[in-house]
């Protein structure tokens, strides 16, 4: 089989620009990423389809002259969740502007305490020094 | 004997889940009166048990048997033999004993949980000690390590509960997992998982003994042996009668059971013996020592059990045919004397209000009979004749006679010597904490308070009864317990056989040894204070729960720290991890690719062209600074794809990708219209070439993976048998459409549910409290701004809602142009999804029109406008969509057809075939091809319109609410920044 250069070449690109766009904070940049990144993916699948063919309609055109239909139906089925995934994404966005005023993905802040919870040299805040001695004077029997 | 077919112990087990289940539902009715109900399955259990007595005690085993995971070669077995059936009738009658005993102990308090569990357990642990196949063994095994953990963490809020659970909780799973691996390995070696093929022929291989050993280390984590004893006395935060049972008289049996099981096969593996004798012994001297010192009365029992554990496990561990009889003995005689005393306690607990031995004082005067069934008890523990406890600790000390004078050649005389001695002391120590648990109990003691009792129940005390008494009648049942086990301990290879139980053997070894151990018991006891002193010069030691709380913090700790390195909370810094790694990773399997991949430059100049406007698009759009560019040029980039798909022969690709794409694109404006105009201002730049250089490789390594994969390519494509079956069994020649209606119609299917998710999300994080806004026609609109009922108002009048619209916001132009649009839009989507199956089209392309047809209306005329288009709930048309999908796949199972079966339908319509229009001819009436499928693709059509809907309802509707109520930021005009909500945020 065949690669075409070209469509890999702009797929590549699609996904490089994608990359840079998921890379960063705005949530509605990140989005246009993961859209650019997803175009980019699905030409991917026209590569592996091979060379141009005619549309997959068994009454019309015989076995020989088809495209490879499986990369189109696993795209059809991409595309949809693209949309999807958009959708949700925005209302994301939308949410986020509506608390915050902007579309911005913080940093955690859980993950910041933890971080400064190693650095004390602590425990966990689920963990519990939960001895029980054989001396009778802090038993846990019922 | 062969009892295939028939599960009745699968079904009482199953009984003991349902009813443990129903539990809640009965206790509103009942109470605590409940647990007359929930004593019923293991009496039944009991019954069945007693029945099939003849059987079992003539050699005979039930054996119960269906398939369950036949590749890995795994079954549901059950096989029961003498020594499962004397553990199971201990488990189902103490079981019995102890639900009933709970109604009293628990008075108007029904614990719901904990009873349900209680009951559950009980099947559990019948299934553990029934279970051939070891993997089903280990899955009772776990399961009973899990309602034990529930039943100990009963009060959650109680610190010592959560500790003592969780603790006991790790230590058991973890000896438990180790058990498992002991499983796999012999299972392996053995060729078979079940229990009693093992046993019959058990491997010898080197990997097989480490199996054992493995298995062994389970048993000693359950039954509480040193190293592991400490989760044990913890366990006692349980409730009474559940200590009484789990942690007595049945869970921590288990090993003891395991390893009883085991012993006649692998007692002569190397280190199993030395384990087994060493930590038996230090077990029974150590968990008797600490005893000694217990001010608890139950925090006493639970080292006793402890220190019992240990004698029971060297017992059945040291593979001669003398211990495995005594051993077994003690399970039983332990079952009937360590219950009572639990029981006792609680009734003294209740009673009392205190456990504490301190603080008892004369209980023997306000309860006499209490205190003689207590004395009984405690006597058959210390081993006193005639009772139970008594015969079989002669039976144990005849064992240890026999194995000092060679029995068996694996331990020699100095050492059978020492753990006689041990024995002995522990024996001693056994009796001093006895004599100290009745004292403590129930002896007038100087200078303690008075005591507020009241009168336990006659329930209570007499179920207690009934058990001290039958380790009375038991020390006179000597002779047919020994008739009984003595099949069991003649299936081991080693020893002599043993004098059996009885009163009297007359001057022997064995008996100067009960004396002895006697005598020094009563004389600790009566030194107790000078005992005490000394107790107390002993040098502290680093004990192994202390060892086991410190590697939990440890462990803690290094969860700490290896969470505060890696998870850094920054989204980029994730995402940068993830994508440098792909990258390395595809890289350095690049490298070892040794051809060059066949590529042409390109296959059509048109193409050339697209790919450059899609280029020049992307690039174009990672530096847009306004989001309406950004979005238009993403758009750009879509479009070009549809026209690569056409090019490629994709027709239906390209069809939905158009729509999908423009349906992307009016969601993404119906949101941004609300945001600032420009992304914010961030110093990115520091960043920025770091961002482009990953983002280059990346596009890199995706080029070259996408020409070096398809240049590897030689086999035929899967799809090449496509042709011809989606014509054959999808009746269809749009092979594509088929492929998502029949051939895949499982993707499909996951893929409207993630649209049905997808939508219900966005929905969910706009009306925040309910799935789906208010809606509101223009009638209520109208009506809302005191206006009149317009003189368009019938019912076949559309379009109306942009009166309710502010004049500017309306646009005559956009309003014509929907009116001729909308049906024809309609009407196209319908064609599409019936033409689908034969030409490019189908659900999604059908649902995407339609679904933009709606977006038009409420374009032109607002949001009252789409409220009189669809007046309910975009949740029912995803609903119904999905319900459809699920029926079309589910039904040619009733028709004895497989799931997501096509079937097709000829009709011949009367009428003429063909019409001809305008000189050409139409196909009309005639032969009617009808496809089962089409009704899955409807359901498709369905759930896309009502995702289109649903989006247009949350992020259109929704917003002008949030707007109109000001809840959301104002966007300033020309800036990234927005100016603060002044209405009450939801």
């Amino acid at each position: 089989m065949t690669a075409d250069l070209t469509i890999a070449i702009t797929a590549g690109v699609l996904v490089a620009c994608g990359v840079y766009l998921i890379l960063e904070r705005s949530l509605t940049r990140i989005l246009l990423g993961v859209i650019i990144a997803s175009n980019g993916v699905n030409l991917l699948f026209l590569v592996a389809s091979g060379e141009p063919g005619r549309p997959p309609l068994s009454n019309l055109w015989g076995a020989d002259a088809i495209a490879d239909p499986l990369p189109q139906a696993m795209v059809l089925t991409a595309i949809v969740i693209t949309m999807a995934v958009t959708a949700f994404v925005l209302a994301l966005a939308y949410r986020s502007f509506q608390l915050g005023g902007h579309d911005e993905v913080a940093d955690d802040v859980e993950d910041a305490r933890i971080r400064a919870l190693a650095e004390a040299d602590e425990q966990s805040d689920s963990y519990e020094d939960s001895t029980f001695s054989d001396t009778g004077e802090d038993s846990v029997s019922e | 004997m062969d009892t295939k077919g028939t599960l009745v112990l699968f079904a009482l087990i199953a009984t003991h889940a349902i009813v443990a289940c129903l539990t809640p539902a009965i206790s509103r009715f009942l109470g605590t009166r409940t647990f007359f109900l929930l004593a019923l399955p293991p009496a039944a259990t009991a019954a069945f048990l007693l029945s099939q007595s003849g059987r079992i005690l003539s050699g005979g085993t039930w054996v119960e048997r269906t398939p369950w995971i036949e590749s890995l070669g795994i079954e549901l077995s059950l096989d029961m033999g003498l020594v499962q059936w004397v553990l199971a009738l201990v488990v189902s009658v103490i079981g019995v004993l102890v639900l009933l005993y709970c109604r009293w102990y628990f008075d108007d308090r029904m614990p719901n949980l904990s009873s349900g569990v209680l009951l559950a357990f009980a099947g559990a642990m019948l299934g553990l000690v029934t279970a051939d196949d070891l993997v089903v063994m280990f899955v009772f095994w776990e399961l009973t390590t899990i309602f034990s953990y529930l039943l100990i963490g009963h009060d959650p809020t109680r610190r010592a509960n959560r500790g003592a659970a969780s603790t006991a909780m790790i230590v058991t799973t973890a000896g438990g997992l180790t058990m498992l691996l002991g499983i796999i390995a012999i299972g392996h070696e053995a060729g078979t998982f079940s229990l009693s093929a093992i046993l019959a022929g058990p491997p010898t291989s080197t990997l097989a003994g480490a199996g054992a050993l493995m298995m062994l280390v389970g048993a000693l984590t359950k039954s509480a042996l040193i190293p592991f004893h400490f989760w044990l006395p913890g366990a006692m935060a349980a409730p009474t009668p559940i200590s009484a049972y789990l942690h007595a008289a049945a869970m921590v049996k288990a090993g003891v059971y395991l390893v009883a099981v085991l012993a006649p096969a692998f007692s002569s593996v190397p280190h199993w013996r030395p384990a087994v004798l060493i930590l038996g012994a230090s077990t029974m001297v150590v968990g008797g020592w600490r005893a000694l010192r217990q001010t608890d009365l139950k925090l006493l029992l639970a080292y006793g059990t402890v220190s019992q554990l240990g004698f029971m496990v060297l017992l059945v561990g040291m593979g001669t045919k003398a211990g495995a009889l005594a051993g077994l003995g003690m399970v039983i005689a332990h079952a009937l004397f360590k219950s009572t005393l639990f029981m006792i306690v609680g009734i003294i607990d209740h009673s009392a209000g205190t456990r504490d031995l301190r603080k008892l004082n004369g209980v023997v005067f306000r309860a006499p009979v209490l205190a003689a069934l207590g004395g009984l008890a405690a006597l058959s523990m210390a081993g006193m004749p005639p009772l139970i406890g008594f015969i079989t600790k002669e039976a144990a000390f005849e064992a240890m006679v026999f194995l000092i004078t060679g029995d068996q050649y694996g331990v020699t005389p100095l050492a059978g010597m020492l753990l006689a001695a041990a024995l002995v002391f522990g024996s001693a120590i056994t009796v001093a904490y006895s004599l100290r648990w009745w004292w403590g109990a129930f002896a007038p003691k100087d200078g303690a308070p008075v005591l507020d009792w009241h009168a336990p129940a006659l329930g209570m005390t007499a179920i207690p009864a009934g058990l001290g008494v039958a380790s009375l009648v038991g020390g006179f049942l000597g002779h047919p317990l020994t008739e009984l086990l003595r099949p069991y301990s003649e299936t081991l290879p080693l020893g002599k056989e043993s004098h059996g139980f009885a009163l009297w053997h007359g001057f022997t070894a064995p008996l100067a040894m009960s004396a002895i151990a006697l005598i020094s018991g009563i004389a600790l006891f009566v030194f107790r204070s000078d005992i005490a002193r000394i107790q107390a010069t002993f040098p502290e030691q680093t004990s192994m729960e202390e060892m086991f709380h410190r590697s939990m913090k440890l462990l803690d700790r290094l969860a700490v720290e290896t969470t505060g390195r890696v998870q850094r909370g920054s989204l980029p810094v994730y995402l940068g991890t993830i994508l440098v790694t792909f990258t390395i990773l595809s890289l350095s399997a690049l490298m070892d690719v040794r051809f060059w991949p066949r590529v042409m430059w390109f296959s059509s100049l048109a193409e050339v062209a697209v790919c450059a406007l899609i280029v020049a698009a992307a690039l174009a759009a990672t530096k847009s600074r306004g989001r309406v560019r950004g979005v238009l040029l993403t758009g750009a980039t879509g479009y070009g794809l549809a026209i690569l798909f056409m090019m490629w022969g994709a027709p239906d690709l390209a069809l939905t990708q158009l729509l999908v794409e423009t349906v992307s694109l009016l969601v993404f404006v119906l949101v941004i219209r609300k945001l600032p105009r420009y992304f914010t201002n961030r110093p990115l730049s520091s960043s920025r070439w770091w961002r482009v250089l990953l983002a280059m490789a990346v596009g890199t390594t995706v080029t070259l993976i996408a020409l070096i994969a398809a240049g590897a390519r030689k086999h035929t494509p899967v799809s090449d048998a496509w042709y011809v079956a989606t014509y054959e069994f999808g009746f269809g020649h749009n092979v594509v459409n088929v492929a998502l209606v029949d051939t895949r119609a499982w993707d499909t299917f996951g893929e409207i549910t993630v649209l049905v998710i997808a939508a219900t999300g966005v929905a969910s994080l706009i009306f925040l409290q309910t799935r789906a806004g208010e809606l509101t026609s223009t009638d209520d609109a109208l009506r809302a701004q005191n206006r009149e009922r317009q003189s368009d108002s019938s019912p076949a009048v559309w379009l109306r809602a942009g009166q309710t619209m502010s004049p500017i916001a309306r646009s005559l132009m956009f309003e014509v142009v929907t009116r001729v649009l909308f049906w024809l839009l309609i009407l196209i989507s319908v064609f599409l999804l019936l033409a689908g199956h034969n030409a490019p089209g189908g659900g999604f392309a059908g649902g995407l029109v339609a679904g933009l047809a709606l977006v038009l209306r409420y374009m032109s005329a607002g949001r009252h406008e789409l409220d009189d288009a669809v007046p309910f709930d975009a949740g029912r048309l995803l609903g119904s969509g999905l319900l459809l999908a699920i029926g079309t796949a589910i039904a040619p199972v009733f028709f004895g057809g497989k799931i997501f079966q096509s079937y097709d339908v000829h009709l011949n319509l009367p009428g003429p075939d063909t019409v001809a229009l305008f000189g050409r001819e139409f196909a009309f009436l005639g032969d009617l091809h009808l496809v089962t499928s089409t009704l899955f693709d409807i359901g498709v059509y369905i759930v896309v319109l009502g995702t289109v809907l649903d989006l247009v309802r949350s992020l259109g509707s929704g917003i002008d609410v949030h707007q109109l109520h000001d809840v959301a930021p104002t966007p300033i005009h020309d800036s990234t920044k927005a100016l603060p909500a002044r209405g009450r945020r939801r």
